[in-house]
Order: structure tokens, then C-alpha cells, then sequence
């Protein structure tokens, strides 16, 4: 359904190959999923869409809407990109004709005030080292492509219901033994040592309220 | 996953997924969601693992598996689990119903045929008291309203309902949303909405949900044919609201102000063309999405009046404009703009031409190959322009170097491909043949891309050809050797090009101006044969000609065209019968093709056609009369200057002049008309006639400069006019364009056939942990059951078929007539309680299992029709005497279609009806409320009994709140949400409006079966009226006999012998008299009442079987004597066998 995208017009070859700052979520999203056909979308394609969402977002000025027509990419004419930019972070829903643009918008900053109180003051490095409990923030909010609660008070409490459930589990230091070692033998590319993104933490503007 | 492949991990997850703890299995299924997808081969393990996850006791294990479920359900997943979801929808969290009902969207794209049966409970879910479970259903219907609107039409009155009453602005957005999509389908809907609509407008503070009202306004003032006097008002407010929007510093407002703007502009053009000057503000903006749609409001907003004046201004916009993504959109919206509706609103092609060629000069465009399609298509269809077009097609050839400078980098060349095409194909109207020929000779040439090359070639030769026969004419025989010299002294470096297309050409037309040059020297006049090579005339075809040609009568593709050789021939002899057949297939096969008459008689039929349609040229009209309006064009001088920078190409006319010489044009038009008008002189020949008939001063008025002889594109005859090839055959939504109105209304119109029943999967649950959440087994129980019964009404209704399925449509459409027509007002349609839309809430989706309450529909329906009297007295006569009809031909057929149900259940026949029969018994009443209950055994859990219990608002009051709550006895207990004591109630899962009644399930846990039980219970509930609330009780008492203990289970007879001759089974026996019915009844009765099946019957002696929950096996053997009947029954248990006779002896008491 929407991708987040890397700060940092100047280096996005290094980030998005090496920082988990994006969400992939492409296989969540209903438009951009489903007039794909039946394609599974590779990585390669999730990885291209972001790039070019990326490129089409970060070069527009701040004074102008926050509406993108649909590119071919992203499923046809219908679908849209609505995205809002806080500090160095965009937020990029892609969405159908069957949504309210404003709605949308305003979901995102609900999004985002939710983020803020579920991280205390919430800052990238946040969303680069917590990826699951973005994800899972968001799960409660849209699923499977759809709006499911616009509602802060009730995500939050269920997310917090949740968080409880986990810590009474002891968390992931439970982990088994196996899985630890697994992740542990995983191969993966070097990741650059010393990014130095500094400490910007989002403002969340106050917005006129939706509800 | 973050962008790394991790398919390879897919084992693992699904390892991890199956973990116990919370925290893994969220991790588990949050890698699911990013890397599983419908190829992943693994995914089919995790059917059962989902499953058990689904009806965990932790709602949040259910929940992280619903969520992980929508990424990446397949079609598979979809028809295992849609029962299991289906059943979630009805959980007692808030939380977990909201996410079912969501997925159930999903469900239904993967697996269509889950919709049916869903439908009835997903429309419950409307009315759900938790506002996120309301929204998901209302968010769920409009995905699927969206794309078959037609369906939906039913719930109107609902949506209605909830539009006027809901306060959550997400609901109202995606409501408002929907209706939009509905009114096109009934505008009398439109009319309806149009107040509330407005009223929403007027005091919502929300900038969402006054733009998709204004939207949806919008929509349905399309819908409404116009002329309603009050609807240039709503109109009016509509694009005020919007200019107000447009004028905001808001961008996005500003965005969606003219998005909205557009849709307007489609029917009612003149309202929005009063704000031209605000949309022409536009595309000065600095956002890039708001000028593209501005430049879409342009589209719909030119006129013959101000066509020019708009282009000339987006002109400018051209010149302006940096990035060429823009720039090309520019272009693109003038070809648009002007080319729309068939050139409708060009009146000067001249001046399109030269707009077109000013185009040219665009540099590193991506659309050359528009602007080329345009000359071409302009060049063939205008006649009258061609001489024009060939003019300026000449100039641009001359001036290729300009325009091809940097070929590689440059769209724009494509524009000399049609230049070149257009000079070669009417060289009859070149001036100076001559120098275009040495244009298309210049060595630059070579270098343009290969396909453009191609038709240079080609085209030079024609070009040769009239140059020579020009030549030959005048007997200047020198000139035209000469000219056939240039020709073989060039062609050689098209012969040499590396684009084999051309070098073919080339080569080939080398070959044959050698050939002529021969011949003239021989002093043989060649010309007329050169020219014959390109005789004729090729005409427009339509793109989708080919497709609409209709396939031959008796053409079969599949079928032999030889018969195959059959293997008795010898083998010396097939060839020759291989030989003889085929030409035998050639006579055969030539004759229908080449039927001369025929084609005779088509040529006519088209001519007639031809003759018939004004914009078809009929015969050579002399091209050169049509250019007295517009002197001097032709007389431009061509002047070569060769500028180092191409800023202008020099000598093409500037469009600009049409401008001015239009409007002079039409300023003599306009005085000339006004004379004939004045002096109402006799006809005369003059080419305006026709236009100067009308004596109108509307824009429509403006005679064309030229002729508009616009030849229509060609299509094959006998085309098929049909529109049907735009659309899709692989859209997935098209497989949930199912019919769910009579489900709606939750009768036995169409009950779900058997093949549209949810497969049930019931061995596979054994191992499934026990958890407090036990309502969803047992309701799987139920629904196998289900099918028999709708087998039931399947028969039914395939018997009288015609008749009720007519009258069912006239009634079912009478529900929405009569939503629609009646209560002139919002208010008292959406708060009046005897409102007959209601009856369409009250699809309790058990409704059409029994019998018993489809009486209670029909008293519905009788009431309904009593709420509308004030109809026409005539009208409700009918309706009444067509109920009663309903009921004759029900109470007729009911029993003999329950005969058949239990012919196939039992495996015997008989002829004889049986009454109607339900399960359902009355638990308590009072004013209120009144409560039904059946108990059903659970096959999975051997102690486990579900209670359903329908609930029946009897009252004029809203209940809310209720609670239910028994006594647990030692032996039985209600089972209850995690947490909760035994004094606590059970919640009610939803409220009931009144007049309305609903299903809820309780799971009780039974020790010991084999006594039957009775528990007290009590529910309580708060009667919400105007007055206020009043908390309310009702005692009831719970009998749990020991029949709810049994489960029908099929037997074999030899299995059933086995059994009997284990010799485990003790015995007891009991005798009742005085019995009257037939044997066959009899049997029914206790397979209905006392969940038995037959295993074998003989005469007037039947062997039955059926087994309890835990696992005891009851047999019995029926006898029927004259006046009594005889039961002896075997049973693993003494006490319950007993108790079971007991209560069968009561049963049979009452026959």
C-alpha cells in the first residue's frame, strides 16, 4: 500500500541498497498489486518502484500538492500517489480511486502522530531499527489494502495491548537457540559503517483535525 | 523483504509462524506478508497452521493472522478458510470482527464463490455496534459495489440509513462514495439523495467529506436527465464550493477543486465554462499535477468559438515550458483537444495544419509519432486539405535538415515520415514536384532512422511517376530522362543503407527506373504505367476494423479441410487422392470468395451509405474554390534561409495568422448572413447554404473555412456495433459480479445451491486446542447441515420456477421502488419504524433454513404491504392476491419437496407430504422480546453443545446491551470470554432495531450426556425508546434434552449388523399408541426431531442409527403396527437409551 521513502536526495544508491528504511509493502498494496495481474512482484520490481517513487517525490517543492498521478509503475491512471514529507522523511500511500485523497491524508498523519506516541518522540533512527513495529503499527491500521481503524486511542491500545502480551513472554531474548544461529549465518552484504543521518526527530505539525 | 530475496527462507517462516509464543508468531507472519506470495510453493502448508492460529484464544494470535493472511492469500487458502473466517466475523471482539470482515474482501477476489454465502453476515456487519467493525462492512461493500454497482442497488435503503445517521466521516466518505457509483443505475436514488447531500455540504467543517459530496452531487446530476428546474441550483453550489476550493492556497484543495471541476464539465459544460479565466489562471501555477489537470479542463471546455484562441495560449504555454515532460503533455492535450470528437471543432484545417507544422519545432519531444499520425489522418480524411497539407508537407521536407539535426536524441523526426508519405501519395498537388524530389534525395537522408528511409523510397517514386507523366504531357522528353537520371544517380545510397527495409526497396525500384530509363530511351512512353503502379485510392481504416469483421456464416476453423487420410489406403494410391482433393478444395474454396454478385451488390450497398452520410465526399470536388474565404495563405513566400539555430523554420505560416484571418472570416460570414437574412434572397450556390439556413447566432453557427469533409474511418460490413472489446477478460472483479439481491432479502428466492455452500473441512479439526471461543465449531456443524435443507428449497424453487421467480422480482424491486418513491423527506424515511425498507434488514442469514419463519416473513410481508396502503388501492390488490398465491403454491409444494429431501437422505421414496417442521422452540417471551433456541451437538469436542438462540425484537424500542447469563450446574457450563467469572453474561453480539430478529450462538461444555438437564438463565437487556432506557430481565429455562446430544450420523447396514451383533449394546424398548400417520412421516420425524438416520426400512420396519458426542451408538428398529408403533433401541448406554426412548415417546405422543 505505500512505501517509505530514504531521506537524503544526495545518496540514494547507498540507502536504499543498504538501510532497512523502506518498506517493500508492495505485496500489501491492493492497487499496485492487483492490476499488476497476477505477477508476483520480485524484489527487483518492489525495488524499482521505490526508486522511482522516491525520484518523483523528493524533487517536488514544498508548496505543491501532495497528489502524484499514477505512472504506469504503480498500476494505471487510477491509482494515485498521496505522500506527505516530515523533516526528511516521506510517507507514500498509493491508492485507488476508491479512497478520499484528503481521507488518505489525513490517515497519514495519523500515521505519523501514532508513530510519535508509540516511540516517544518518534526519530528516523526509530524507524531504521524498529522496521517490525512499524510494520506492525501499520498492520493495525491498513490491511490488506484496506483502511481498517482511523481511530488513534484504539491502535494505540492495541498495539500497547500487544507489546504487553510480548513482554510477558520475555520478548525475542527467548528466541530459540536455532534461530538465533541462523540469523547469525545469514549472509548478507557488507553494510556501510558510519552513516551519520544525525538526530532529527519528525515534527508533527498540527494539522486541522480530521475527525 | 528491504529489499533483499529471501524466498529461500520461506520454511523457516512458515517454522516460525507455527511457534507457540505471540512474539515469534507476529515476527513469523510479518516475514510471511513481505516475502509470500501466490507463486511461493510452501504456502500450502500453512493452511492448517492458519487455521489453528484463527481460533486461537488469544485474539491477537488471530489477529496477526488475519493481517498476514490479506498479503498473501491465494485462491486455495481462500476456499479453505473461508468458513473458519466467516465464523470470525461473529466473534465476540470488536478487534477480531473487524479484521474478518475485512478480509473477506480478499477472500471473496481469490474465491468468488465464498460471496453468496457470505453475503447475508457481511450485511449484518452494517449494523455491527462497534464502529470499526461498521466501517470495515461498509468499506468491504463499497469494493465491491465499485465495480458491480448493480448488485448493490438493494442495500440503498440501508446505506440511506446509515448516511443520515452516521457521525464517523470515514463511513460517510466511503458511503458518499458509493452512492456515487450507484445513481447512475437508478436516478430516482439520485433524486433522493440530493437533499441530505446538500445539507452535508452545507454544515460539514470536513474539506473530505464536503468534496466527495460535492462529488457525488456531481454524479448524480449526471445521472438525472437536466431540465429539473431546481438542479441548476445544486449545480450552481457545486462549482461555487469548488471555485472556492480552486481559489484556495491549499494545493491539494486546489487539485481536487478542478479534478471534481471536470467531472462536471462532462454534461453541463456551460457552468464550468464561466470559470475559464480561473482554470486558464491555473496553468500559469507552479505545481505540475495542477496545470495537467487544468490542461484536462481545457479539454472539455473548447467550443468552435474558442478553439484557436485556447491553443494559442497553450502555445505560448510550449514556448514557455522547461521540462519536457511537460512540454510533451502540452502537446499531446493540443492533439487532444483539437482531434476530439472526430475534429468537431476545427473550423479551419489550415490553421491546424500549421499548428501541427509550429509543432514540429518542438525540439526532443517523445511525440513525433503523434504529430505525424495527426498529418496523416488530417491529410486523408480532409480532402479539401490536401492541396495545403502537400504545400507544407513539401516545406517541411525542404527544411529536413532542421528538423533531423540530432536524430538520436529526437522524436520529432517522425513528422518527416508522414511528410513524406503525404507528398509522395497526392504529388498531384505538389507545385514544384521537382525540388521536393531532390529534398528527398539529399544524401542527409541516410542518416534518419531506417523506417523513415523506407518511405522516402517509396514515396520518391511516386513522386517520379507524376513528375514523369507531367513531363510527358508536355512532351519533355529531355526533362523527364533527365529526371530518371537524378533517380539512378541517388537511389544507390539508399541501396547501400544498412536498414534492410530500405535497401530492398531501393534496390528493387532501382532495378525498374532502370528498366524505364531503357524504354525512354527507346522513345516509349512509360508514364501511364508507372502511375498505374500507385492507382488508386487507400482509404481511412478503422483501428478496430479488423475486429469487428464478423466471422463468415458456416466458416469452421476446427474443421478438416481434407478429410485425414484414412488408414485402409494403400500407400501407392494416397498421393494421388491428396492431389486430386486439393483441387478440388481450390474450386470449392474460391467460389464463395469471389462471388462477383455479391460483391456487386455490397459496392452498392455502400455507395448508398455513402450517399446517405454528409461527411462523406462524394466526387472529385475541385479543391481550388475552397480557398477564396482565405486568401493570400498560399502566397507566402518560400524563402530558404539557412539559420545555424532553428528557431523558427522559415517560411511555414505562423498559426497566429489563422487567428486573425478567422476572425475577419467570420466577421464576413457573420454580415453576409445577416443580408440573405434581411433580404431572404432565393437559394443560391453558394457552399455556406447550408450553414446560412440556420439563422442562429450560436457557436455551433461558425461555418467551417473548408468543407469539412471528414471521411469516416472504413469498417468492414455487417460490423458488429458493439463496444464490448474495451473491456477485460482478465479482470478479476468480473467474477464477483454475482447477484446478491435475493439473498438480501434473506428468503428462499434463491437459496445458496449446493454447490455454493463453503467447503467445510471437519476431520482435519480434531487436534484444534480447546479455547474459549468455541461459538465457530459448532456453527461449522450447522452449516453442513445446511445444505441439505437448501437442497430443499433448490427443488422448490426449480418447480415453480417461472411463476415465483417473476413474482419475486416484482416484489424485490418493489422494496427499492417503494424506498424511493415513498417519504418525500430524508428524515422520515431514515427514522420511521414501519419503513418496509426495513424488511430488508432482517436477513438473518438462517432465515430460509426453517420453515417456521418463513411464515413469519410472509406476516412481514403482509405487513408491509399495509404500510403502504396509501398506494394505489389497485396495486396492493394485486400484490395481496399475488402473496396469497405465494402461499397457496408454498403450502402445496412445501411438503412434497421435504418428502423428496428425505428420499435422498434416506435413501427411500414415497409419495406422501409432510408438514413443515423446525427445531426451533420457544426459550421465553415477553413484550419486548421473544427468544427461540435449537441446541446442536459438536462432532469435534465430544462435551461441547451449541445453543442458538434467536432473538426477536418485538417492541417499538431499540435494544441494546444485552446479556446473557445462566447457572452453571455441575455437569453443564456456559462457556464464557477469557477473563470473565461465572456470574458474568455473555454479550449479545449485536443490537436489534426493533421489528428486527437475529441469531446468536452460546457454546455450553456438558460433562455427562446421558441425562437431560435443565438450566435457569436470565437475559437482560436495555429498551432504548424516546423516553429514555429502562434496564429490562427475562427468566428463561435452558432444557438441554438428550436428543441435542446426538448428531446425525449415516450408517451401512453392514455396519450397522456388525454393531448390533457386538453384543455391547444393551437394550430397552417402548410402545406407543394411538398413532395415526403415515410411517413414512413417522420416520421423518424422528430424523428431524431426534437427529436419526435411516439405515434400512422394509414395509412398515425401519432400522435407524445415530450417535451422541461422545461417541455412543444408538440403534433402533421401528415397527409400525395398525394403530401403534413400536421402538427397540440398542445403545451403548443404558440411561441415556432410556432417556432418549422417553423423550422419543413424547415425540411420538403428539403425531
Amino acid at each position: 500500500e505505500r512505501q517509505r521513502q530514504p531521506p537524503r536526495p544526495s545518496q540514494p544508491p547507498l540507502l536504499p541498497a543498504a538501510a532497512p528504511l523502506r518498506f517493500p509493502l508492495v505485496p500489501n498494496g491492493r492497487p499496485a498489486h492487483q492490476s499488476a495481474g497476477c505477477l508476483p512482484k520480485s524484489e527487483d520490481t518492489q525495488q524499482q518502484i521505490i526508486r522511482e517513487t522516491f525520484h518523483l517525490v523528493s524533487k517536488r517543492d514544498e508548496n505543491v500538492c501532495n497528489f502524484l498521478e499514477g505512472g504506469l509503475l504503480i498500476g494505471g491512471s487510477d491509482n494515485k500517489l498521496i505522500y506527505r514529507h516530515y523533516a526528511t522523511l516521506y510517507f507514500v500511500f498509493c491508492v485507488d480511486s476508491s479512497e478520499s485523497e484528503l481521507g488518505i491524508l489525513d490517515l497519514i498523519q495519523v500515521f505519523v502522530e501514532t508513530l510519535d506516541k508509540c516511540f516517544e518522540n518518534v526519530c528516523e533512527l526509530d524507524l531504521i531499527f524498529h522496521v517490525d513495529k512499524v510494520h506492525n503499527i501499520l498492520a493495525e491500521m491498513v490491511m490488506g489494502g484496506m483502511v481498517l481503524e482511523t481511530n488513534m486511542n484504539e491502535i494505540v491500545t492495541q498495539i500497547d495491548a500487544q507489546n504487553k502480551l510480548e513482554k510477558s513472554e520475555a520478548g525475542l531474548a527467548g528466541a530459540p537457540a536455532r534461530a538465533v544461529s541462523a540469523v547469525k549465518n545469514m549472509n548478507l552484504p557488507e553494510i556501510p559503517r558510519n552513516i551519520n543521518i544525525g538526530d532529527i526527530s519528525i515534527k508533527v505539525p498540527n494539522l486541522p483535525s480530521f475527525k | 523483504m528491504l529489499g533483499y530475496d529471501i524466498s529461500w527462507a520461506a520454511f523457516n517462516i512458515i517454522e516460525v509462524m507455527s511457534a507457540s509464543k505471540f512474539t515469534f508468531k507476529r515476527v513469523g507472519y510479518l516475514a510471511a506478508s513481505q516475502c509470500f506470495h501466490e507463486g511461493t510453493d510452501v504456502i500450502m502448508l500453512t493452511t492448517n497452521q492458519i487455521r489453528k492460529d484463527l481460533s486461537s484464544p488469544n485474539q491477537y494470535d488471530t489477529g496477526v493472522a488475519l493481517t498476514g493472511l490479506s498479503c498473501f492469500v491465494t485462491p486455495d487458502l481462500a476456499r479453505d478458510l473461508a468458513n473458519d473466517i466467516m465464523t470470525l466475523m461473529s466473534h465476540t471482539k470488536p478487534y477480531i470482527r473487524k479484521k474478518a470482515v475485512l478480509i473477506m474482501y480478499k477472500v471473496f477476489l481469490k474465491y468468488p464463490e465464498s460471496l453468496r454465502p457470505a453475503f447475508p453476515r457481511l450485511k449484518e456487519k452494517l449494523e455491527d455496534p462497534d464502529p470499526g467493525v461498521q466501517s470495515a462492512a461498509v468499506n468491504v461493500i463499497c469494493e465491491l459495489a465499485r465495480r458491480n454497482p448493480k448488485n448493490y442497488l438493494s442495500l440503498a435503503p440501508l446505506f440511506f440509513k446509515l448516511m443520515t445517521s452516521s457521525t464517523n466521516n470515514w463511513v460517510l466518505i466511503k458511503i458518499i462514495k458509493l452512492f456515487g457509483a450507484l445513481t447512475p443505475l437508478e436516478p430516482r436514488l439520485g433524486k433522493k439523495l440530493i437533499e441530505p447531500l446538500t445539507n452535508l455540504i452545507h454544515s460539514t467543517s470536513a474539506m473530505s467529506l464536503l468534496y466527495e459530496c460535492v462529488n457525488t452531487v456531481i454524479a448524480v446530476l449526471i445521472s438525472l436527465s437536466s431540465g429539473m428546474p431546481n438542479h441548476s441550483a445544486s449545480i450552481q453550489l457545486c462549482v461555487q464550493k469548488l471555485r472556492i476550493l480552486i481559489e484556495d492556497s491549499d494545493q491539494n484543495l486546489k487539485y481536487l477543486g478542478l479534478l471534481a471541476m471536470s467531472k462536471i464539465l462532462k454534461t453541463h459544460p456551460k457552468s464550468v465554462q464561466s470559470h475559464k479565466d480561473l482554470i486558464l489562471q491555473c496553468l500559469d501555477d507552479k505545481d505540475e499535477s495542477i496545470r495537467l489537470r487544468a490542461l484536462d479542463l481545457l479539454y472539455g471546455m473548447v467550443s468552435k468559438k474558442n478553439l484557436m484562441e485556447i491553443v494559442k495560449k497553450l502555445m505560448i504555454h510550449v514556448d514557455k515550458a522547461e521540462g519536457t515532460t511537460y512540454r510533451d503533455e502540452l502537446l499531446t492535450k493540443i492533439i487532444d483537444i483539437c482531434s476530439q470528437a472526430n475534429y468537431q471543432y476545427i473550423t479551419n484545417f489550415e490553421w491546424y495544419i500549421s499548428i501541427l507544422v509550429e509543432l514540429t519545432r518542438l525540439e526532443g519531444t517523445r511525440h513525433g509519432h503523434l504529430i505525424a499520425a495527426q498529418m496523416l489522418d488530417v491529410a486523408i480524411r480532409v480532402k479539401a486539405i490536401r492541396k495545403f497539407a502537400v504545400s507544407q508537407m513539401a516545406m517541411l521536407l525542404d527544411n529536413a535538415h532542421l528538423i533531423a539535426s540530432n536524430t538520436q536524441r529526437n522524436g520529432i523526426c517522425e513528422v518527416l515520415y508522414a511528410a513524406a508519405w503525404i507528398c509522395g501519395e497526392f504529388s498531384e498537388h505538389l507545385q514544384e514536384p521537382h525540388q521536393t524530389l531532390e529534398a528527398m534525395l539529399r544524401p542527409k537522408v541516410t542518416t534518419l532512422p531506417g523506417h523513415i528511409q523506407a518511405v522516402y523510397v517509396q514515396n520518391m517514386v511516386k513522386l517520379y511517376a507524376s513528375i514523369l507523366q507531367q513531363k510527358e504531357q508536355s512532351e519533355e522528353k529531355d526533362a523527364a530522362q533527365e529526371i530518371t537520371q537524378l533517380m539512378i544517380d541517388r537511389l544507390p545510397q539508399f541501396v547501400q543503407s544498412a536498414d534492410l527495409e530500405v535497401q530492398e526497396r531501393a534496390s528493387c525500384i532501382l532495378q525498374l527506373i532502370k528498366y524505364i530509363q531503357k524504354l525512354q530511351t527507346k522513345e516509349v512512353p512509360v508514364a501511364e504505367e508507372v502511375i498505374a503502379l500507385f492507382a488508386g485510392e487507400l482509404n481511412p481504416v478503422a483501428p478496430k476494423a479488423q475486429k469487428k469483421v464478423p466471422v463468415p456464416e458456416g466458416l469452421d476453423l476446427d474443421a478438416w479441410i481434407n478429410e485425414p487420410p484414412s488408414d485402409s489406403d494403400s500407400e501407392d494410391e494416397k498421393p494421388k487422392t491428396i492431389f486430386h482433393d486439393e483441387e478440388q478444395r481450390h474450386s470449392k474454396h474460391r467460389q464463395p470468395e469471389i462471388d462477383e454478385e455479391e460483391l456487386a451488390r455490397r459496392r452498392e450497398a455502400r455507395k448508398q451509405e455513402q450517399a446517405n452520410n454528409p461527411f462523406y465526399i462524394k466526387s472529385s470536388p475541385s479543391p481550388q474554390k475552397r480557398y477564396q474565404d482565405t486568401p493570400g495563405v498560399e502566397h507566402i513566400p518560400v524563402v530558404q534561409i539557412d539559420l545555424s539555430v532553428p528557431l523558427k523554420v522559415p517560411g511555414i505560416p505562423m498559426s497566429d495568422q489563422y487567428v486573425k484571418l478567422e476572425e475577419e472570416r467570420r466577421h464576413k460570414q457573420k454580415l453576409e448572413k445577416d443580408k440573405k437574412k434581411k433580404k431572404q434572397k432565393k437559394e443560391k450556390k453558394g457552399k455556406h447554404r447550408r450553414h446560412n439556413s440556420l439563422h442562429t447566432e450560436s457557436d455551433e453557427d461558425i461555418a467551417p473555412a473548408q468543407q469539412v469533409d471528414i471521411i469516416t474511418e472504413e469498417m468492414p460490413e455487417n460490423a458488429l456495433p458493439s463496444d464490448e472489446d474495451d473491456k477485460d477478460p482478465n479482470d478479476p472483479y468480473k467474477a464477483l459480479d454475482i447477484d446478491l439481491d435475493n439473498l438480501v432479502s434473506g428468503k428462499p428466492h434463491r437459496p445458496l445451491a449446493d454447490s455454493e455452500k463453503l467447503p467445510v473441512q471437519r476431520h482435519r479439526n480434531a487436534e484444534t486446542p480447546k479455547s474459549p471461543e468455541k461459538e465457530e465449531i459448532p456453527v461449522i456443524e450447522k452449516k453442513s447441515k445446511k445444505p441439505k435443507k437448501k437442497e430443499k428449497k433448490h427443488k422448490e424453487k426449480e418447480r415453480e420456477k417461472e411463476k415465483k421467480k417473476e413474482k419475486e422480482k416484482e416484489k424485490k424491486g418493489e422494496d427499492l421502488d417503494f424506498w424511493l418513491s415513498a417519504a418525500p423527506s430524508a428524515a422520515s424515511t431514515a427514522q420511521s419504524p414501519n419503513e418496509p425498507s426495513l424488511n430488508t434488514v432482517m436477513a438473518v442469514p438462517e432465515d430460509y433454513e426453517e420453515p417456521k419463519k418463513e411464515e413469519r416473513e410472509d406476516e412481514d410481508d403482509d405487513e408491509e404491504k399495509k404500510s403502504s396502503k396509501h398506494k394505489k388501492k389497485k396495486h396492493k390488490k394485486e400484490k395481496e392476491e399475488k402473496s396469497k398465491d405465494k402461499k397457496k403454491s408454498r403450502k402445496k409444494k412445501h411438503p412434497s419437496e421435504e418428502e423428496q429431501v428425505e428420499a435422498i437422505q434416506n435413501g427411500t421414496l414415497d409419495d406422501e407430504p409432510l408438514p413443515p417442521m423446525s427445531s426451533y422452540c420457544l426459550l421465553a417471551e415477553n413484550t419486548f422480546i421473544k427468544m427461540t433456541y435449537d441446541i446442536q451437538g459438536n462432532l469435534q469436542k465430544d462435551s461441547q453443545v451449541t445453543v442458538s438462540v434467536i432473538f426477536e425484537n418485538k417492541s417499538d424500542s431499540f435494544l441494546k446491551s444485552m446479556e446473557l447469563n445462566v447457572l452453571d450446574s455441575l455437569n453443564t457450563k456456559m462457556s464464557r470470554p477469557e477473563g470473565a467469572s461465572v456470574h458474568d453474561g455473555v454479550p449479545v453480539p449485536f443490537q436489534l432495531p426493533p421489528g428486527i430478529s437475529n441469531e446468536a450462538q452460546f457454546v455450553f461444555t456438558v460433562q455427562s450426556i446421558i441425562m437431560a438437564q435443565k438450566l435457569k438463565g436470565t437475559l437482560s437487556f436495555i429498551v432504548k425508546n424516546d423516553e429514555g432506557s429502562t434496564h429490562e430481565k427475562l427468566d428463561f429455562k435452558l432444557h438441554f434434552s438428550c436428543t441435542s446430544y446426538l448428531i446425525t450420523t449415516p450408517c451401512y447396514s453392514d455396519a450397522f449388523a456388525k454393531l448390533l451383533e457386538s453384543g455391547e449394546l444393551s437394550m430397552n424398548s417402548i410402545k406407543v399408541d394411538g398413532i395415526s400417520i403415515s410411517f413414512q412421516h413417522l420416520l421423518a420425524k424422528i430424523c428431524f426431531h431426534h437427529h436419526f438416520s435411516v439405515v434400512e426400512r422394509v414395509d412398515s420396519c425401519a432400522s435407524m442409527y445415530s450417535r451422541s458426542i461422545q461417541g455412543h451408538h444408538v440403534c433402533l428398529l421401528v415397527k409400525k403396527g395398525e394403530n401403534s408403533v413400536s421402538v427397540d433401541g440398542k445403545c451403548s448406554d443404558p440411561t441415556l437409551l432410556s432417556n432418549l426412548l422417553d423423550e422419543m415417546r413424547e415425540t411420538l405422543a403428539k403425531c
